[in-house]
C-alpha cells in the first residue's frame, strides 16, 4: 500500500489527505471484516451442540464394594470412582498441606468421604494412570500410578511424586441419591 | 527476477534468499496492465477468489463430515444443526461452487469474445479450459457426498458414462465404483479425491497467471500493448477494482447464502440415497445442464458420451480453428454475432437440459445440439472470409485518425 | 438478422415447453409464513402449537429423527419441560453391566424416538406404505411448506370418474392425487395449550411452520445474521468504489 503514494504526487493536496483518510478506513473496516469472518471457521472447531448435551453421566454406585474402583466414562475421558476404605480415608487425611505440590485438603475434594470421583488423566502429559484394577502398581502413596512417566497419586488422587504438576481434577458431579451421582 | 530494493532489512534479507517479495513485486504491484481492461476483466480474480472460499469452507466441512454411506447424510446434517456455524459453511461450499462456475463461465466468455486464446495465450487458455475441467470433476464428486437422492443416482449416471467405452468399460465402471454399484467405497473414495482435487486446481491456477504475465494481459481491444502510456502498474489501480468487484460478488453470494440457500438445489436431494428407489428426474447441477442436453440428444450411448466431451475438448483446437489476426470482436462484425448466437444456444441447451427428455424437448435438445458444434466450422469460415474493422493505433490513443486523442483515453467501461 | 431468430425461437422453445411442466404438478398455493423473506423468523408460540398437532398427531406414524429434544428449547420450552416432553418416550440403552440391553426414558440429548422400530414395521402398521421421516419435510418437497400446507388440506373427494384404489385417499396436492396416508387432521382435532382455536386450516398451518423449523432451526440466525453481513458489505464496498474512483480519477 506504501507505494500508493507515488501515484498521488501531482495532485493537490487536500485531495491526497482526503484520500489517504479513505484509504485508512477502508483498509480498517475490510480487515476488521475479515477478522470477523474467520470466527465461523474457528468456532466450527469447537464443541458442537451435541457433543455438549452428551456430556453428563449418571453412575449406579450400589455395587461397588469398599475398596473396590470403577472406571466410568465422561466427555470421553475416564473418571475414577473409588469406594476408599477407612483406613484410606485417614491416610489421605493426615497428609501435611505444606508437603504438597499442589496443596488440597481431602475434605475439599470429595463430597462424601467414602467416594472419591477424579478424572483419571495424569496431569503432565495426559495418560491414564494405574491403580484401578487389584492387581495394579498403585505407586508409593496408595493411590494411583502412572506408568508413562512414573507419577505417584495418593488415596486423594493428590500429586505426590513425579513430574505431573497437579493434582487430579475432580470434576463436577452431584449425588441424586446416596447410591447414584451424575457426573457433569 | 530478484535485485529488488527493499527499505526493510528482514524484507532485504530473505529476499535475497528467496525472492518471494521480489515475485509479489513484480506479478502483483508493478505488474504493467493495459490502461483498459474493462469489469469484465474481473472475474478472473473473482474466480481465485472463489476457490479459495471453497478451499477454506471445504477444510473445515471435511472436519465434520463423514465419508460412509451409513453416516454420511446424518454428518452433513449434523454440520447443519449441531457444528457451531456448519449451516453457514455448508451453505457457503453448496452455493459457492455455483458462484464459482458463475465467475469462471463469464471468465470463459470473455475469454472468447476479447479473442483471449489467440496467439501468443494458447498455452494460457489451454490451462485456463484444464481448471475448468478439473472443476467439473470435483464438482460432481463434491455433490455426491451429501449422499442424498440425487448425489447417489447422479453419480450411478454419470459414472455409467464410462460404460459406454467399447470392450473395457465395464470393467472401468467397476474399477471406479470399486464395486458392482455405487456404494461406500464409491463415496469414501469420491471424498478423498475431492479434497484433493482442489489443489491441483490451486497448482493449476498457479500456472495459470504464470502464464498470464508471461505473454501479458489481453484487453477489450485485442491489440497488442505499444509501449508504457498503455499500461498502469497492477497495485493500485487493479487491486482496487478487484476489491471493488470482490465487495459487489460477495453480496451477491453471500444474499443467496443467507436469504435463498436452497436456490440452486433440488429438493430431492434432501432425501437420503436409497439404492431401490429411483427419482422420477434426475437432473445436474445447472452447470453441467447444457453438457447434459447434448449428451441427451445423441440416441447413440457411446456417441453421447462422445458429444458431451467432445463439446469441451473442441475449445483445445479454438486457438487454431479461428484464423482471424484480429482479437477483439468489436472489431469482427460477423464473428461479434456468432459470438452472441453462441452464448444464446448454450443457456437455450441449458435450459434443455433442465426439462425431462420428452417431446419436443427431444428435438429441440438435437437442433441446438447441432447448432452449438455448428459454432465452430462456423468460425472456421467467418475468420477466413470476413473483413474486420480498422484497428486503433494504440491503447493509450483507440479513437481513429480525426477524434481527438486527448479526450480519447479514458481507461474504463467501454466494454 | 439471424441475430434475433435465435433468441426469437428460444423463447417459442420456453413458451411451448412451459405449460407442459406445468400441467403435471398439482397446484400449490401460497401462503404467508413469518419466516418468509429477508426479515422473516419464527413465531415460537405457533411453533408451540405445531408441535402439539406433531406430538399428539404426526408423530403416531411419523419418525423425525434428526431432531434431538434438547433442540425443543428454540421453540421457548424449558428445560424441564424438554425433560418431561423426553421422558415419556422409552429408548433402548445398553448393554448394561450384566451385558443386557435395557428401556430407559429418552433424555433431552435423545433424538425424537420415532414411533417404529424399523422402516419394515412402519409398512407393516401402514398398510405397507412408509411414512417419510418428517425431520427434512419443507427441504425435500417442491413447494416447501406451502406443499405441506396442500397436502394436509388437499383431502377432498375425487372427482367424478376418478378411480381411487384401495386404501388409498384421493388430495388434490399430492402427484398422481392418491396419497396412503388418511386424513390426518380436522377441526378440533387438537385443544391447544394457548387458547388458538383450532381449526382444520390453523392445525396445518402450524403444523407445517413446525414442519418448517424443524427442517432449518438454523432460519432465525441465518436472517439475523446475513442483514448484518449484507450492511457490513454495503458499507465495505461503498468505502471500495470512493477508493477505486480516488485512484483512478489521475489515470486520463
Amino acid at each position: 500500500m506504501a507505494n500508493m503514494s507515488t501515484h498521488t504526487q501531482g495532485m493537490p493536496p487536500t485531495d491526497a489527505t482526503r484520500r489517504d483518510f479513505l484509504l485508512y478506513a477502508t483498509t480498517a473496516v475490510g480487515v476488521a471484516g475479515t477478522a470477523i469472518g474467520l470466527w465461523p471457521f474457528i468456532n466450527s472447531m469447537n464443541p458442537s451442540a451435541d457433543t455438549l448435551a452428551m456430556s453428563t453421566t449418571e453412575v449406579d454406585l450400589s455395587h461397588i464394594a469398599e475398596g473396590q474402583s470403577i472406571t466410568v466414562t465422561w466427555r470421553g475421558k475416564p473418571v475414577f470412582i473409588r469406594y476408599r476404605t477407612a483406613a484410606e480415608i485417614e491416610e489421605a487425611r493426615k497428609v501435611n498441606l505444606s508437603d504438597l505440590r499442589d496443596p488440597e485438603a481431602d475434605d475439599k475434594r470429595v463430597k462424601k468421604p467414602q467416594w472419591l470421583i477424579v478424572v483419571g488423566v495424569c496431569t503432565h502429559l495426559g495418560c491414564i494412570p494405574l491403580g484401578q484394577k487389584p492387581g495394579d502398581p498403585r505407586g508409593e502413596f496408595g493411590g494411583w500410578f502412572c506408568p508413562c512417566h512414573g507419577s505417584m497419586y495418593d488415596t486423594s488422587g493428590r500429586i505426590r511424586k513425579g513430574p505431573a504438576p497437579l493434582n487430579l481434577p475432580v470434576p463436577a458431579y452431584t449425588f441424586l441419591t446416596d447410591t447414584s451421582v451424575r457426573i457433569g | 527476477m530478484s535485485g529488488n530494493h527493499f527499505d526493510n532489512k528482514v524484507i532485504q534479507w530473505l529476499d535475497d534468499r528467496l525472492p518471494i517479495f521480489s515475485m509479489l513485486q513484480h506479478s502483483a504491484v508493478e505488474y504493467p496492465t493495459p490502461r483498459n481492461l474493462n469489469y469484465w476483466w474481473n472475474f478472473g480474480s473473482l474466480a481465485g477468489l472463489m476457490l479459495v472460499i471453497m478451499i477454506l469452507t471445504g477444510v473445515f466441512l471435511a472436519m465434520a463430515y463423514t465419508p460412509n454411506e451409513a453416516l454420511a447424510f446424518n454428518s452433513v446434517e449434523r454440520i447443519m444443526r449441531d457444528v457451531n456455524y456448519g449451516w453457514l459453511l455448508r451453505y457457503m461450499h453448496m452455493n459457492g461452487a455455483s458462484f464459482f462456475f458463475v465467475c469462471v463461465y463469464i471468465h470463459i466468455f470473455r475469454g472468447l469474445y476479447y479473442g483471449s486464446y489467440k496467439a501468443p495465450r494458447e498455452v494460457l487458455w489451454w490451462l485456463g479450459l484444464i481448471i475448468y475441467l478439473t472443476m467439473m470433476g470435483t464438482a460432481f464428486m463434491g455433490y455426491c457426498l451429501p449422499w442424498g437422492q440425487l448425489s447417489f443416482w447422479g453419480t450411478t449416471v454419470i459414472t455409467n458414462l464410462f460404460s459406454a467405452i467399447p470392450v473395457v468399460g465395464d470393467y472401468i465402471t467397476t474399477w471406479l465404483w470399486g464395486g458392482f454399484s455405487v456404494a461406500n467405497p464409491t463415496l469414501n473414495r469420491f471424498f478423498a479425491l475431492h479434497f484433493l482435487l482442489p489443489f491441483v486446481i490451486f497448482a493449476l491456477v498457479f500456472l495459470h497467471v504464470v502464464a498470464l504475465h508471461t505473454t501479458k494481459s489481453n484487453n477489450p481491444l485485442g491489440i497488442d500493448v505499444k509501449g508504457p502510456q498503455d499500461t498502469i502498474p497492477f497495485h493500485p489501480y487493479y487491486t482496487i477494482k478487484d476489491l471493488f468487484g470482490i465487495g459487489v460478488l460477495l453480496m451477491v453470494y453471500l444474499g443467496v447464502v443467507f436469504f435463498l440457500p436452497n436456490f440452486f438445489v433440488e429438493p430431492t436431494n434432501y432425501i437420503p440415497a436409497n439404492s431401490m428407489v429411483t427419482p422420477p428426474h434426475i437432473v445436474p447441477e445447472w452447470y453441467f445442464l447444457p453438457f447434459y442436453a447434448i449428451l441427451r440428444s445423441v440416441p447413440d450411448k457411446l456417441g453421447g458420451v462422445i458429444a458431451m466431451f467432445g463439446a469441451i475438448v473442441i475449445f483445445f483446437f479454438l486457438p487454431w480453428i479461428d484464423r482471424s489476426k484480429v482479437r477483439s470482436a468489436k472489431f469482427r462484425p460477423i464473428y461479434k454475432q456468432l459470438f452472441w448466437m453462441f452464448f444464446l444456444v448454450c443457456v437455450v441447451l441449458g435450459y434443455i437440459g433442465s426439462q425431462p427428455p420428452e417431446g419436443t424437448m427431444v428435438t429441440l435438445g438435437r437442433v441446438f445440439s447441432v447448432a452449438y458444434f455448428a459454432f465452430f466450422p462456423l468460425l472456421w469460415l467467418t475468420s477466413k472470409f470476413e473483413k474486420p474493422k480498422p484497428l486503433p493505433q494504440s491503447i493509450a490513443a483507440p479513437v481513429l485518425k480525426g477524434a481527438s486523442v486527448g479526450h480519447a483515453a479514458q481507461p474504463m467501461e467501454k466494454a | 438478422m439471424r441475430k434475433y431468430l435465435i433468441p426469437a425461437f428460444a423463447a417459442a422453445v420456453i413458451a411451448a415447453a412451459t405449460p407442459a411442466v406445468a400441467a403435471e404438478k398439482a397446484e400449490v398455493a401460497h401462503q404467508n409464513w413469518s419466516f418468509q423473506g429477508v426479515f422473516g423468523h419464527y413465531d415460537k408460540a405457533q411453533l408451540r402449537r405445531g408441535f402439539q398437532v406433531f406430538r399428539e398427531i404426526c408423530s403416531n406414524c411419523h419418525s423425525m429423527k434428526l431432531v434431538a429434544y434438547r433442540n425443543l428449547a428454540a421453540l421457548g420450552f424449558t428445560e424441564d419441560q424438554i425433560k418431561a416432553i423426553a421422558a415419556e418416550k422409552q429408548v433402548t440403552d445398553g448393554p448394561n453391566d450384566q451385558g443386557d440391553m435395557f428401556q430407559r426414558p429418552a433424555r433431552p440429548a435423545d433424538h425424537i424416538v420415532p414411533p417404529f422400530p424399523n422402516d419394515q414395521a412402519a409398512r407393516v402398521a401402514n398398510n405397507g406404505a412408509l411414512p417419510p421421516d418428517l425431520s427434512l419435510m419443507t427441504k425435500a418437497r417442491e413447494g416447501g411448506p406451502d406443499y405441506v400446507y396442500a397436502i394436509l388440506n388437499g383431502f377432498v373427494d375425487p372427482p367424478a370418474g376418478f378411480k381411487v384404489n384401495d386404501g388409498m385417499y384421493y388430495n388434490e396436492a399430492f402427484p398422481g392425487h392418491q396419497i396412503a396416508m388418511p386424513p390426518p387432521i380436522s377441526d378440533d382435532a387438537v385443544t391447544y395449550a394457548d387458547g388458538t382455536k383450532a381449526t382444520k386450516e390453523q392445525i396445518a398451518k402450524d403444523a407445517s411452520a413446525f414442519l418448517n423449523w424443524a427442517a432449518e432451526p438454523e432460519l432465525d440466525t441465518r436472517h439475523s445474521l446475513g442483514l448484518k453481513v449484507l450492511g457490513f458489505l454495503l458499507v465495505l464496498t461503498a468505502m471500495f468504489y470512493a477508493l477505486k474512483r480516488k485512484i483512478w480519477a489521475n489515470v486520463h
